[in-house]
C-alpha cells in the first residue's frame, strides 16, 4: 500500500477528488459572479440561492414531472435563467446606477426571500435525488475507484467553465460584454443594445448556478441551506482571486477545492475554515487579491 | 436671433443647394447634473458638408455632441435626422438611425484585439466600408489586427476610432478633438482620412481646436461660447475672421 | 453610500436644543413605558437599539457595510454567558469580558477587511464571521447546538439583584442611553466628521492628508464593541447564548433594522430595530415564514425605500422648509 505522508494514497486520491469536485462548484458559481459582477458590477448575493433553485428544479421535474437528469440538465437552468432576467428587467436594473452596495443588499434580500421560501415548503432537511442510471457505479483506474458521477462531474464543470471562457474571450457576443464591462455608454453608442446584454448577461449567470445545482443535486442533498452555505465561501474564493479575470476565478475556484480537500486529510478540523484561513493570508499578504485585475 | 439667422441670405441658399438640412438642432439644452451646460444650440449641416464647431476649452462643444447623440439624457429641445426627430430615441437606436460617434477618449477597448474593436460597432446600412477597404485605407491596423487595441499609439488608436465607424454606413459622424495631443503626420494622415469620407457622402461635425486643421476639411464653421452657438460662417469667410478667431479662441 | 443630508438639519450644533430634548424624550419614554409594554419585550428592544446604533456608526456615518457584525454581536454574548456560567463572575466583568472579546475580534477582522474597500470589504467581513462562526460551532466552550444556557444572571457590583425584572430593566436601559449617548458625541465630535468625510468622499480625505485606514479601523472597532456590549446585555436578558447570535443571518437582521430606521440617521436604529423586533415577534405566532418576510422587505426597502423611516421623515421636512 503506497503512502504519502503517513496517508494512503488511495484516501489521499479519493479526498483529491471530493476537493476537486468542490473546486468543481467553487468555480463554476465564482465564474458566474465574475461574469454577473463584470457587466452590471451588482455582487448577486443570491447566486448560491440560485444555485439552491436549480437542484430544487430538477428534483421538482423528476418528483412532479418524471423528468429525469438529462432532462433537468437542460430544463433547470433555463427556468432558473429566465426568472433571472425576469428579476434584471424588472428590480435590478433600478439599482444600476446606485452605490454598489445597494446591490448586494438586494440581492442578499432576495436570497433570503428564495431560501425562506422553499423552506417553508421543504423543511430543512434534504431532499434524495440519485443520480442518473448511467452515471451509476464506478470505475476502476488502478491508483483509486472513481465513482463515475463524480468524474462526470468533474468533466462537465471543466467543460461549462471553459466554453464559458470561450464564449467571452472567442465569440462576437464575448466581444460585446468585455467592451461593454470596460465602457457601456460607449458600446450603446454604437447601436448595440446593452441593456438586452445586461438581461441576458444575469440570466446566463444565474443558469450556470442552476445547472451546477443539477450537478449537485445527486451529491448532496437538495436542501433549502445549500445555497447560503456554498455562497459565503464563494465569496471568499472571489476575494481570494478577484472578479476582474474569469479564468482567474475558474483557476481559483479549482485550487481552492483542491487546498480545502487535501486539509481535510492532513487536518480535518481546519477544513471548515481553510479558504478563509488563505483568505485572510492573502489580504495581508497581496490585498489586491491573486489576479486583482479590479478596482 | 439664433445664429443661423445672422447668416447672410446668400450664404444660407448656397448651403445644401436648397435642400433640407440632414441634421437639425435647436435650441438643445443640456444639464450635468445640476451644471446648466447647454444653454439652447442652434446648427445644421447638410448632407456631405463637414461642419466644425470651434471654441476655448469648457464651453460646451464636447458637450454638444454628446447631447446630440443622446449620451446625456437630461436635455431639451429639437434634434431632428433626416426630418425625424431623435430626442426620444433610446441612446442604442441612434446609430441604427444613421450616426456614428468618436469620443475624445478614442474609446478603444483594451480587452479586445485592433479587429475586434474594429468589427465591434454593428453595421447600420449597406454602404459602409467593408473590412477590406478598411484594411486597404489603413494597412497598419492590418498589420496588428491581433494585437490587444490599446497596445497601439496614440494615433493609430485615432485611426481604429475612426476606421470602426467607416464600416458602420452611418451617414453623420460626430468627432471629438481627433487631433488633440497626434503628431502633424498623424494629423495629416487624418486629414485625408476626412477627405475621403467627404468623397463618400459621409457628413461630419468635428470639434476642433486647430482650425487650420479644420480649414483644410471644413464647410462650414460655428463657434461657441459659454454653451450657445455665438457666430456661423462658410469655410470661404474663414481668411477674413481669423485673426477675431485668434482672439476669440484664445490661441 | 450615499447620506441624507438630514442629518446636518436636524442635529447641527452642540447649542442646537433638539439632541437634549430627543435624549430627554428618550428618558422619560423608557421610565413611563414598563407600565405598558412587557418590560422583557422592551429590554430586548434595547439591546437591537444599541446593535443597530452602533452598526449605524460604521454604516450610516463612515460608509463601511460589514456584513459580519454578528461575530461581535454573538461572541460577547457567548463570552458573557460563559463568564456568567463558568466562571461565576459578577454582571458588570462578565459584560466587559464580553466587550473586550469584541474588540479585540473587531480589530482582527476590522485590520483585514480595510485592506480592500466597498463590496469586497463587506464580502470580508462576511467570510471571516463565518470562520467565527464555524469555530463557535466546533469550539467546546459554546455547547454547539445547545448554546449556553442556565446561568443566573447574578448580582450587579455583588449588590443589585439582576434577577429582579425592574433592575435589569434599569441596568439595561441606562446602559443603552449611555451608549447612544457616547455614539452620538463620538458622530459629532472632529473624529466623526472625518469619518463622515470618508463616507462622502474618501480620496478627497485622503488627500487632505488623513490617515483614513486608522480612522476606518477606529470606527470598526468602537462598532464592533459597542455591537459587542449589545450581545452581553441580550445574554444577560435571556439568559441565553447560542449559534443564531453568531449566524450570517443575525448579521443580515441588524442590516436590515437600520436600513428600515433609516441609514446616518441617529434616531433610524432606535425605529428600525423597533420595527424589525415588532415585525418578528408578530410573525412568529402567525405562521408565516419569517424569512421570506425579511427578504422581502429589504428588498422592497432597497428598491422604493433606501432613506427608511426616519430618512424619509427628514427629507419630507427638508423639502417643506426649501
Amino acid at each position: 500500500m503506497t503512502t504519502i505522508f503517513g496517508v494512503a494514497l488511495p484516501v489521499l486520491m479519493g479526498q483529491l477528488l471530493i476537493g476537486l469536485i468542490n473546486g468543481s462548484f467553487y468555480a463554476l458559481l465564482s465564474l458566474g459572479l465574475a461574469v454577473i459582477f463584470g457587466l452590471l458590477r451588482i455582487v448577486n448575493f443570491a447566486h448560491g440561492a440560485f444555485y439552491m433553485v436549480g437542484a430544487f428544479v430538477a428534483w421538482m421535474l423528476l418528483s412532479y414531472a418524471g423528468v429525469g437528469y438529462w432532462g433537468a440538465l437542460f430544463l433547470a437552468p433555463l427556468a432558473v435563467g429566465v426568472l433571472g432576467m425576469v428579476i434584471e428587467r424588472t428590480m435590478l436594473r433600478a439599482l444600476y446606477g446606485l452605490d454598489h452596495l445597494y446591490g448586494l443588499l438586494f440581492t442578499f434580500g432576495l436570497a433570503l426571500l428564495l431560501e425562506g421560501g422553499f423552506r417553508h415548503f421543504y423543511g430543512t432537511s434534504g431532499l434524495p435525488y440519485a443520480a442518473p442510471e448511467a452515471l451509476r457505479g464506478a470505475t476502476n483506474l488502478g491508483f483509486m475507484v472513481l465513482p463515475n458521477y463524480r468524474g462526470w462531474v468533474v468533466v462537465a464543470s471543466l467543460v461549462l467553465c471553459f466554453g464559458t471562457w470561450a464564449i467571452i474571450e472567442k465569440t462576437k457576443v464575448g466581444a460585446y460584454l468585455r467592451a461593454a464591462t470596460e465602457n457601456s455608454t460607449l458600446v450603446q453608442a454604437f447601436g448595440v443594445n446593452v441593456p438586452l446584454l445586461l438581461t441576458l448577461t444575469y440570466g446566463f449567470g444565474c443558469a450556470l448556478a442552476g445547472i451546477a445545482g443539477v450537478l449537485a443535486a445527486p451529491l448532496f442533498q437538495v436542501s433549502p441551506l445549500m445555497g447560503s452555505n456554498i455562497i459565503i465561501v464563494v465569496f471568499a474564493v472571489v476575494v481570494i482571486g478577484g472578479m476582474g479575470s474569469i479564468l482567474g476565478a475558474i483557476v481559483t475556484g479549482y485550487m481552492l477545492g483542491i487546498v480545502e480537500g487535501l486539509c481535510k486529510v492532513f487536518y480535518p478540523e481546519a477544513a471548515n475554515i481553510v479558504v478563509f484561513v488563505i483568505m485572510a493570508i492573502v489580504l495581508l499578504l497581496r490585498p489586491a487579491g491573486l489576479f486583482g485585475k479590479d478596482s | 436671433m439664433t445664429a443661423t439667422d445672422t447668416l447672410t441670405a446668400s450664404a444660407k441658399t448656397a448651403r445644401g443647394g436648397g435642400a433640407a438640412p440632414q441634421l437639425k438642432v435647436r435650441n438643445l439644452e443640456a444639464w450635468y447634473g445640476e451644471s446648466h451646460a447647454l444653454h439652447g444650440v442652434d446648427l445644421d449641416i447638410y448632407p456631405g458638408e463637414t461642419v466644425t464647431l470651434l471654441g476655448r476649452n469648457g464651453v460646451g462643444k464636447t458637450t454638444t455632441l454628446r447631447a446630440i447623440m443622446g449620451i446625456i439624457r437630461k436635455r431639451k429641445g429639437e434634434v431632428e435626422f433626416e426630418q425625424k426627430s431623435i430626442m426620444r430615441l433610446p441612446l442604442h437606436r441612434i446609430a441604427r438611425a444613421g450616426i456614428g460617434f468618436v469620443p475624445e477618449e478614442r474609446g478603444i477597448f483594451a480587452s479586445l484585439t485592433v479587429e475586434e474593436n474594429l468589427t465591434l460597432p454593428p453595421v447600420v446600412a449597406g454602404d459602409g466600408m467593408s473590412l477590406e477597404q478598411i484594411y486597404e485605407l489603413f494597412p497598419n491596423l492590418l498589420e496588428r489586427r491581433s494585437s490587444p487595441g490599446t497596445k497601439l499609439s496614440g494615433g493609430e488608436q485615432q485611426m481604429l476610432a475612426i476606421a470602426r465607424i467607416l464600416r458602420t454606413g452611418v451617414r453623420l459622424i460626430l468627432l471629438d478633438e481627433p487631433t488633440e495631443g497626434l503628431a502633424p503626420v498623424i494629423v495629416q494622415r487624418i486629414g485625408e482620412v476626412l477627405k475621403v469620407l467627404k468623397t463618400h457622402g459621409v457628413s461630419v461635425l468635428l470639434v476642433e481646436q486647430n482650425f487650420r486643421f479644420a480649414s483644410r476639411i471644413a464647410d462650414h464653421f460655428y463657434v461657441m461660447d459659454h454653451g450657445q452657438v455665438i457666430d456661423s460662417f462658410p469655410v470661404s469667410e474663414l481668411p477674413s475672421r481669423t485673426e477675431a478667431l485668434n482672439t476669440a479662441l484664445g490661441v | 453610500m450615499s447620506a441624507t443630508h438630514a442629518d446636518t438639519i436636524i442635529m447641527p450644533t452642540r447649542k442646537s436644543p433638539v439632541p437634549v430634548i430627543s435624549f430627554a424624550g428618550l428618558v422619560l419614554a423608557l421610565v413611563i413605558l414598563p407600565t405598558f409594554v412587557y418590560p422583557v419585550f422592551l429590554m430586548k428592544l434595547l439591546c437591537f437599539v444599541l446593535f443597530a446604533a452602533a452598526f449605524n456608526l460604521l454604516l450610516g456615518y463612515t460608509g463601511l457595510l460589514s456584513f459580519g457584525h454578528a461575530a461581535f454581536f454573538g461572541g460577547a454574548a457567548y463570552v458573557t454567558a460563559h463568564a456568567l456560567k463558568v466562571w461565576q463572575i459578577t454582571p458588570e466583568l462578565a459584560i466587559l469580558a464580553g466587550v473586550v472579546t469584541a474588540i479585540v475580534l473587531g480589530v482582527i477582522i476590522g485590520v483585514l477587511a480595510i485592506r480592500r474597500q466597498g463590496i469586497y470589504f463587506a464580502m470580508i467581513t462576511l467570510a471571516m464571521a463565518q470562520m467565527f462562526y464555524f469555530f463557535c460551532l466546533q469550539a467546546p466552550f459554546t455547547n454547539g447546538e445547545d448554546g449556553i444556557q442556565g446561568f443566573s444572571r447574578g448580582n450587579l457590583f455583588g449588590i443589585i439583584d439582576l434577577n429582579e425584572t425592574m433592575n435589569l430593566y434599569y441596568f439595561i436601559a441606562a446602559l443603552v442611553v449611555l451608549s447612544l449617548i457616547l455614539i452620538w458625541r463620538i458622530v459629532y465630535s472632529p473624529f466623526g466628521q472625518i469619518l463622515r468625510a470618508i463616507r462622502e468622499n474618501e480620496q478627497r480625505t485622503i488627500s487632505l492628508g488623513y490617515s483614513v485606514q486608522r480612522f476606518k479601523l477606529g470606527a470598526f472597532v468602537m462598532s464592533a464593541g459597542l455591537s459587542g456590549l449589545a450581545g452581553a446585555l441580550k445574554a444577560l436578558l435571556f439568559q441565553f447564548a447560542t449559534l443564531a447570535d453568531v449566524a450570517w443571518q443575525m448579521s443580515g437582521e441588524v442590516i436590515l433594522m437600520t436600513l428600515i430606521g433609516g441609514i446616518g440617521t441617529m434616531a433610524g436604529p432606535i425605529v428600525g430595530a423597533g420595527v424589525l423586533v415588532g415585525m418578528q415577534n408578530f410573525l412568529a405566532t402567525s405562521g408565516l415564514p419569517v424569512t421570506m418576510v425579511l427578504g422581502g422587505t429589504f428588498m422592497i426597502c432597497v428598491l422604493l425605500f433606501r432613506r427608511g423611516i426616519v430618512g424619509e421623515i427628514l427629507h419630507l421636512l427638508e423639502r417643506r422648509k426649501g
